[in-house]
């Protein structure tokens, strides 16, 4: 199931390949466009957005902004903060000609995170996304591999969530046990 | 199983020459199947290289593949993703076969008590001598080697029927008393919906 924003994923607003094209924008114009403001948290620049306006706004910081490297893909559990959302999802973005880095972070809640897939964008996402599913639960739509990455395919729980125990729930000894007499 | 009948929970062990040449043989010439992990696999090599030359015991080769070996050595953490792994080449392996489980992680589950690393192998796999450390100095694993050979001299028969008496493990139990007290009394969940799978 490819999402819609794959047709033209490859290419620029501008018709270009986004890998030759120079940034035309910078990142306080788009900024100001979409009205949100830049915070600065010891010299890593951080931007939350909506989910709603979310692939959007990635494309264009790929296409006009220059981000054209997606370093990580992470989420935070904000579940013992007490406030509205659970999942800040953080996206990091690298500007590889100019050097700049932004940290993007959408906000998904249960009971069903789920946000679109950044691969038809970043083919860096393919693993990123998956070690978030794998660890988190946050269902990239259009993914075109959605299994897990790290525990075993059978695993049931999603283990950094902060309610799974950090010794887990029994899970790592469910194994038949050998005996000498019968190997 | 073909050989003279020796039945060693009646008789006790009684040695005849041809058990005392057999494991005189078999000790001396232990291939191991390096099962190595993690750390403890770096310290393994090392083990087996110039410096601390593990060959002049009889190991000399470590052939990677189970078919050929007699001695396999579990070095470095065990996750619950290689567990099956680990049990599968266990079973490849031909009679006789012993293992040694090298390290803290092995032995049991050293510092990562987590959810993903089973906490010692022999509560899965039948274990002969266990090395603690972390990682053990080449010097402790050729010492385990030493003492693998001595049990070896000392309780093995050429038909290797000591290992048919050994049918109860020895290890800690699957589940212990905390992890069943874990199971039995989870952490209340706020997400009731946490198993589902997604629709794509």
């Amino acid at each position: 199931m490819v999402p819609s924003y794959v047709a033209a994923s490859y290419e620029c607003s501008t018709g270009e390949s986004f890998l030759t094209a120079k940034a035309s924008r910078s990142l306080e114009e788009l900024l100001a466009a979409w009205g949100i403001s830049c915070h600065e948290f010891r010299g890593q620049s951080q931007v939350t957005i909506p989910a709603v306006k979310f692939v959007e706004s990635m494309k264009q910081l790929r296409d006009e902004a220059g981000f054209d490297m997606l370093s990580d893909v992470t989420v935070a559990d904000l579940l013992e903060y007490g406030g509205e959302d659970r999942y800040r999802v953080v996206y990091q973005l690298v500007n590889i000609t100019t050097g700049k880095r932004l940290e993007v972070r959408v906000l998904v809640n249960d009971p069903e995170p789920k946000l679109p897939s950044m691969y038809y964008l970043w083919r860096s996402a393919d693993w990123l996304e998956r070690e978030a599913y794998d660890m988190f639960g946050i269902v990239f739509e259009g993914h075109p591999n959605p299994k897990r990455l790290l525990m075993p395919e059978e695993f049931q729980s999603f283990p950094l969530r902060k309610d799974y125990p950090l010794k887990g729930r029994g899970e790592r000894h469910n194994f038949p046990v050998i005996t000498r007499a019968e190997s | 199983m073909a050989g003279p009948a020796v039945n060693p929970t009646k008789d006790g062990f009684f040695f005849t020459q041809l058990d005392a040449a057999a494991n005189w043989a078999r000790a001396n010439s232990l291939w191991p199947m390096p099962f190595a992990t993690a750390c403890c696999g770096i310290e393994l090599m090392s083990t087996a290289a110039s410096k601390h030359d593990l060959s002049r015991f009889g190991s000399e080769v470590m052939r990677f593949t189970p078919r050929q070996c007699d001695l396999m050595i579990v070095a470095g953490r065990v996750v619950m993703k290689m567990l099956p792994v680990l049990q599968r080449i266990w079973l490849q392996m031909p009679e006789p076969k012993w293992c040694i489980s090298m390290g803290a992680c092995a032995c049991t589950g050293g510092v990562f008590d987590t959810y993903a690393v089973v906490q010692g192998v022999d509560r899965f796999i039948p274990v002969d001598v266990y090395i603690p450390g972390c990682p053990p100095r080449p010097e402790q694993v050729i010492k385990a080697i030493l003492d693998m050979q001595a049990q070896i001299k000392k309780t093995g028969t050429v038909w290797a029927s000591e290992f048919a008496a050994r049918s109860v493990a020895t290890g800690p139990a699957r589940f212990d008393g905390e992890e069943v007290y874990r199971i039995k009394n989870p952490v209340p969940l706020t997400n009731k919906d946490i198993t589902y799978t997604p629709k794509h």
